[in-house]
């Protein structure tokens, strides 16, 4: 094949490109809450499902940690630039360095995770970084200095980007324009040999190990890598928000993040955006539609409904949404896809071995 | 592989010398250096071992009586994770719903009680084991039923176990938000119980509740360990741990095995939730902590090792309430920071916990 070659049409890049396309013209298109509630949450909770779906895909680890990594960029971001009237250090400092300081603890926090996590794989994995996660929620609710139960509020956006609620689009735009960014970083990642060896380290790691290449290295500097990338979601997050509080890393927002990157598809980056998509409709729009079924189900009862959704995935079919499209894709063209280009899905993957 | 093997050893040899100075560290704190006068920067609320012996025994007492309830619901995760490989992230949701059913049929026996609930006069011992032994069995059989329908047919595809049993703690948790609230509420101890013990020791009156925790945990672990070295069941969960496909091979119907090991396992969950809720509270998100307390016992202890649970929910009971106590009082909020430590030590010491053995 002629490497200069134009890229071959495929149906996933039309779709990829009419939906880019539609997302830089969204303003035109859709009303401001659409823009400045919907789209720009989607966009910031799929970069934290990328960072999810990036190390369960390519590392074969699946992160219970992204939300508490993400959640500990948001609280120094919040420590740092906020100015007296707010819990916290209230240091006062320009946004922008709120951010480099912000992304750059949370990196080093998630490569301790890492350098201890990473000598377990499968659920051993999902356990420990469960336990990070809660740990952390934890942390902040009781650490009144940098925190405590009711978070900080009036977290400031840098001028540029000005208030998220009076330039909504701007800020849709910074947040369209990262998840690009962190989209292609990614995609680039998977391909250079750092990236391959992280994929022969899921496959196969005692082989690896063989070969002379350190496992657990590779793991934790991955680890950390997807901590960079969490924590881009919780600058987002923070900005958008202007608050953050425990509640915000709870269990219930760890598996909100997980729910995500299943129902997109675990096994492919575009998922994690599906997913947000699809987790930030159904949960604005449920809630509008006056409906119950005893006391069982109800508008109100959101978590139900994407419990089950998600149950429905998990148990047949763990693709999700993504898989779904591929489905179709097989049915329509009538070929099948050659199972050795097929990606790594963990959720069916076998018996995972115990420790390196 | 010489080399991981080399550098997994140099971490290791790490991790224990940073525990060997930790742990002598934290004695020396508490026994002689934790200063009691109240000016000093560092003053704790009770002062040294060797200053104030009375308030460090009762910490050791409050530690050990919350281990007993760490271990009563965490031996139940690490039955069924030891057997089965599965992960029951429910774990927590069944703590919950166990003392919720157990909270309701309480009230349903002697009334709603005033605006803080039932106070422990109102309450005969009867109407507190009546509604302990119908919370464990209705969670014993949730998770019966759960194992049944959703993860029998998914045996060996761990994650996707995982995962289920994650789904159905939301709508759990969200369901019992919806008929419970969410403001915490108490199953009250009964009068029989809710007294004050003299131990004769320095003059402590020490609560019989803790105590009767204590009772019950060492019951348990007892109950347990004869289950499991003396019966055949036991025999059969022991072989099955170790080799699950060697045991179907001769016979046994493992799947049977399996059922019986989540009947038992859910229902510790559901027992921890009765005491759990008698002993705190319950409220949404408490879920949360127990799922934390059962996942830190196990990853220090080993999963699937009985004794290595024991061992866990002492050193988790022990470190939090220690950290609690003897930290400076204005830093107390940190002692959240012990349990990750706690946790970190033993990852870097043995990645598999103390008593884990590889799969």
């Amino acid at each position: 094949m002629n490497v200069r070659a134009l890229p071959r049409i495929t149906p996933d890049r039309v779709v990829g490109f009419g939906a880019l396309v539609i997302a830089l013209l969204a303003p035109l298109i859709f009303s401001s809450y659409w823009i400045g509630t919907l789209l720009t949450q989607m966009l910031f909770l799929g970069i934290a499902a990328a960072s999810l779906i990036f190390l369960s895909a390519y590392g074969g680890m699946v992160s219970l940690a992204q939300v508490a990594i993400y959640g500990i960029a948001g609280f120094v971001v919040g420590n740092l630039t906020t100015n007296g009237n707010t819990k916290g250090l209230n240091l006062g400092w320009n946004p922008w360095w709120g951010v480099v300081v912000g992304i750059a603890m949370a990196v080093a926090i998630a490569f301790l995770f890492g350098a201890l996590a990473s000598r377990s794989v499968g659920i051993y994995f999902l356990m420990i970084t469960l336990t990070y996660s809660v740990i952390a929620n934890l942390f902040f609710g009781q650490v009144t200095d940098v925190s405590g139960f009711g978070g900080i509020s009036g977290i400031p956006t840098p001028h540029v980007i000005g208030s998220a609620d009076a330039h909504q689009n701007r800020l849709y735009y910074v947040a369209l324009g990262t998840s690009v960014a962190v989209y292609a970083l990614l995609r680039y990642l998977v391909r250079t040999p750092f990236g391959l060896t992280l994929q022969g380290l899921r496959d196969d790691s005692v082989r690896m190990s063989s070969l002379g290449y350190n496992v657990i290295l590779h793991r934790t500097v991955a680890f950390a890598f997807a901590g960079f990338i969490a924590a881009i979601g919780g600058v987002l997050f923070v900005w958008w928000n202007g608050h953050i509080d425990p509640a915000s890393i709870d269990l219930g927002s760890t598996i909100d993040i997980l729910v995500i990157a299943v129902i997109g598809g675990l096994y492919r980056l575009e998922g994690a955006w599906v997913g947000a998509l699809f987790f930030v409709v159904v949960n604005n729009y449920f809630q509008r539609i006056g409906f119950h079924w005893g006391s069982w189900i109800s508008q109100e009862r959101f978590d139900t409904l994407i419990g089950l959704v998600f149950l429905v995935i998990v148990l047949l079919s763990p693709g999700g949404l993504m898989g779904l499209w591929e489905r179709a894709l097989t049915f329509v063209s009538g070929r099948r896809r050659d199972p050795v280009d097929r990606e790594f899905n963990p959720i069916e993957a076998g018996q995972a071995e115990p420790s390196v | 592989m010489p080399l991981a093997a080399l550098r997994s050893r140099a971490f290791s040899v790490t991790g224990w010398t940073v525990l060997g100075a930790a742990v002598v560290l934290s004695l020396l704190w508490i026994c002689f250096l934790a200063p009691s006068d109240p000016t000093s920067k560092w003053a704790t609320t009770f002062g040294s071992a060797w200053h104030d012996p009375k308030d460090f025994l009762i910490t050791v007492l409050n530690g050990v009586t919350a281990a007993g309830l760490y271990f009563v619901v965490a031996s139940g995760f690490t039955l069924i994770f030891g057997l089965m490989r599965v992960v029951n992230m429910a774990h927590g949701a069944f703590f919950l719903l166990g003392g919720y059913v157990a909270l309701k049929l309480q009230r349903h026996f002697v009334g709603e009680g005033g605006s803080f609930g039932l106070t422990s006069d109102q309450v005969n011992l009867t109407h507190w084991i009546v509604p302990l032994i119908v919370g464990t069995a209705v969670i014993a059989a949730s998770g019966l039923v759960m194992q049944q329908l959703f993860l029998r047919w998914n045996q060996g595809q761990d994650l996707r176990q995982a995962l289920i049993t994650i789904a159905i703690s939301i709508v759990l948790a969200d369901q019992m938000l919806a008929h419970f609230g969410g403001i915490a509420e108490d199953i009250a101890w009964p009068r029989n119980i809710d007294k004050f013990a003299n131990l004769h020791v320095s003059g402590i009156q020490y609560t019989w509740t803790r105590l009767v925790i204590l009772f019950i945990a060492v019951a348990i672990g007892l109950l347990l360990w004869l289950w499991l070295k003396r019966t055949r069941t036991g025999m059969v969960i022991r072989a099955g741990v170790d080799d699950r496909a060697m045991v179907s091979a001769l016979g046994i119907n493992i799947q049977l095995t399996f059922a019986i090991a989540f009947l038992i396992g859910s229902g510790l969950a559901g027992l921890g939730g009765v005491i759990g809720g008698s002993f705190a509270s319950l409220a949404p998100g408490v879920d949360a902590n127990w799922l934390l307390y059962s996942l830190v016992v196990v990853i220090i202890g080993g999963m699937g090792s009985l004794g290595g649970a024991a061992i866990g929910a002492l050193l988790l009971g022990i470190t939090s309430n220690f950290s609690a106590a003897y930290l400076p009082s204005n830093y107390t909020y940190y002692s959240i920071i012990f349990t990750f430590a706690l946790v970190a030590i033993v990852l870097a010491v043995r990645p598999l916990g103390l008593f884990g053995r590889p799969a």
